[in-house]
């Protein structure tokens, strides 16, 4: 690894969490610089949403620690995490179908501390749709939307939190291809906008085009870090993935 | 404001003067069918401003009834009555909020067995208290407040009831609770302390059942723990409430005013069968319009609005 130049947004060490004897994150160690995207890679089950549950504070760790901007975020309430500018999306996509569009990111913009004044909530409800290309959805039910336009307005809620790290469970999943340029063109944007992205990823193009570095996971253990072509080529990874080779 | 709106205004307002004078030219049978009119008005509607937003079904309304109806028989004949309401206030208030703190992080089904027995653990204390160390259980309630007097109470109460609950809906607690009530996971991550605002409900909630008893409890002249806590009452606000619709404001008030008149028709003509039809109402209630009265309105205009064409717009 290179010498850390800046302190890291995110610093996870020894990250563990059991459910009876299965130990879902096993001394996991993982770090995200300022304005860096971070790729959480790993076979189904291997504990990558475990982990980003205990960042997020879904879940207490059972042990290790988690500093989230030089504060020491593990076990906290979620509540409180999110208001230090920690924001997420979820694996199965979660909008508010009850609401508008516009309502859903106001969701997220109306409990900052301290709190935006009523204009800057309207002003930043409009700016966010633009943001993710649903300017002219403002009114609309979230429950008619369709699956990548629900995934774009769960990450204006996301954004609207004006989060440092953002936390993005598989968001590129289930997308068709076209669909798929445009969202990871979003992302990047978001990147040469400062923001720092945590991702839970499969689609490999994705990864290789958006991550500066990778960490590996199977079975609740950290197996690789690096840059994502080095990971993708490193033997243990592509053993988790598609088993030994046979012909060796 | 618009003429619309002035034009409800000035109609609430009449109706409200109408009200107010009710004691002046109705007799005691109309007056004493008024106050449990408005009781179990207040009920409901205080029910369903917790209930209704975070969909946990509560079946503590006669524990905090119960307390207050207490607090005015140990203290009536003491303090002065505002003195008393106040002090009923701060006792709903607090008993909520370490009720809330301790059972608001259950699921739904375990909070309506807790706060089942919630009711029965008050009305057992209470017991307990009153046999062995004051040696009395039932308590006469000797204070200079006519029929009238509760009248006009309850009546201001339901007033207060439903301006916090118009107030509410507007406020940044309101909004935390929809959200909430539409997924709670979504609501931590948007920075809300979802603990902070169900307890802070539920103690409003409370509070307004609370004073309801403190006011009624003087129209018994004596009570006792079987009186004061009695179970029917937390059943009957959750058939009302549902009946009419807990996910509006004025939902529950809309089943309290026939039920209530259903309920007293049946305990005067089928005195020993009347929990037996409640039981049947109450089941009825649920098949048939599980989002009560309002839901069905609000769905049978919708359906006018809308053009029968195209029930599904895909894009």
């Amino acid at each position: 690894m290179t010498a850390a130049s800046s302190a890291p947004v995110l610093e996870v060490s020894g990250l563990t969490r059991a459910f009876g004897g299965l130990v879902a994150v096993n001394a996991v160690d993982l770090a995200v610089q300022p304005g860096q995207i971070v790729g959480l890679l790993g076979p189904n089950g291997s504990g990558k949403t475990t982990a980003l549950n205990l960042i997020s504070g879904v879940l207490r760790p059972d042990s290790g620690s988690i500093r989230f901007a030089g504060q020491a975020i593990a076990g906290m309430p979620a509540h409180r995490i999110a208001r230090l500018g920690l924001a997420r999306t979820f694996q199965l996509v979660r909008v508010l179908q009850g609401m508008s569009c516009a309502e859903n990111v106001k969701a997220g913009l109306a409990f900052h501390s301290p709190p935006l004044s009523r204009s800057e909530i309207d002003e930043s409800v409009e700016r966010l749709l633009r943001r993710v290309g649903l300017a002219d959805r403002a009114g609309v039910p979230a429950a008619g939307l369709t699956y990548i336009d629900c995934k774009r307005l769960e990450l204006a809620r996301a954004l609207a939190l004006k989060p440092r790290l953002l936390l993005l469970d598989e968001w590129l999943a289930g997308l068709n291809p076209s669909e798929l340029l445009i969202g990871i063109e979003l992302i990047r944007s978001l990147k040469d906008e400062g923001l720092s992205v945590l991702l839970v990823e499969h689609v490999m193009d994705a990864i290789r085009s958006l991550c500066d570095r990778c960490v590996v996971m199977n079975s609740g253990r950290r197996i690789a870090e690096g840059r994502p072509d080095e990971v993708l080529a490193d033997p243990a990874v592509i053993e988790a993935y598609l088993g030994v080779s046979t012909d060796a | 404001m618009s003429p619309t709106q002035i034009a409800a205004l000035a109609a609430g307002g009449a109706g409200l003067v109408v009200l107010a004078l009710l004691p002046f030219y109705a007799d005691a049978y109309y007056l004493s069918l008024a106050i449990s009119l408005l009781q179990f008005t207040v009920l409901a509607t205080a029910w369903g401003l917790f209930s209704g937003p975070t969909r946990y079904v509560s079946l503590a309304t006669t524990a905090f009834f119960g307390v207050g109806a207490y607090t005015v028989a140990v203290l009536g004949e003491v303090l002065a009555w505002p003195l008393v309401l106040l002090i009923a206030t701060a006792i709903g208030a607090l008993m909520a909020m370490v009720v809330g703190i301790s059972t608001l992080r259950l699921s739904g089904l375990h909070f309506v067995i807790f706060t089942f027995g919630l009711a029965e653990l008050v009305r057992q204390l209470v017991i307990w208290y009153e046999v062995n160390k004051t040696r009395v259980l039932g308590r006469y309630v000797f204070v200079d407040i006519t029929q009238s007097d509760i009248y006009w109470q309850l009546l201001a109460l339901a007033v207060a009831v439903f301006a916090i609950g118009w107030l509410i809906a507007r406020s940044r607690l309101g909004f935390a609770l929809r959200i909430i009530g539409e997924d709670e996971t979504v609501a931590k991550h948007c920075g809300i302390n979802v603990t902070l605002a169900k307890v802070t409900l539920f103690a409003i909630s409370a509070v307004f059942i609370t004073l309801v008893g403190a006011i009624m409890a003087p129209r018994w002249t004596y009570i006792e723990p079987s009186i004061a806590f009695n179970p029917t009452i937390s059943f009957q606000v959750v058939i009302m409430a549902l009946l009419g619709g807990a996910h509006r404001l004025w939902g529950p008030a809309v089943g309290a005013i026939p039920l209530t008149l259903l309920f007293e028709f049946l305990s005067a003509r089928f005195p020993s069968t009347s929990t037996l039809i409640i039981g049947v109402v109450f089941l009825l209630i649920v098949y048939a319009l599980p989002q009560g009265v309002v839901g069905l309105w609000e769905r049978v205009s919708r359906r006018k609005s809308e053009p029968p064409i195209a029930p599904q717009v895909q894009t």
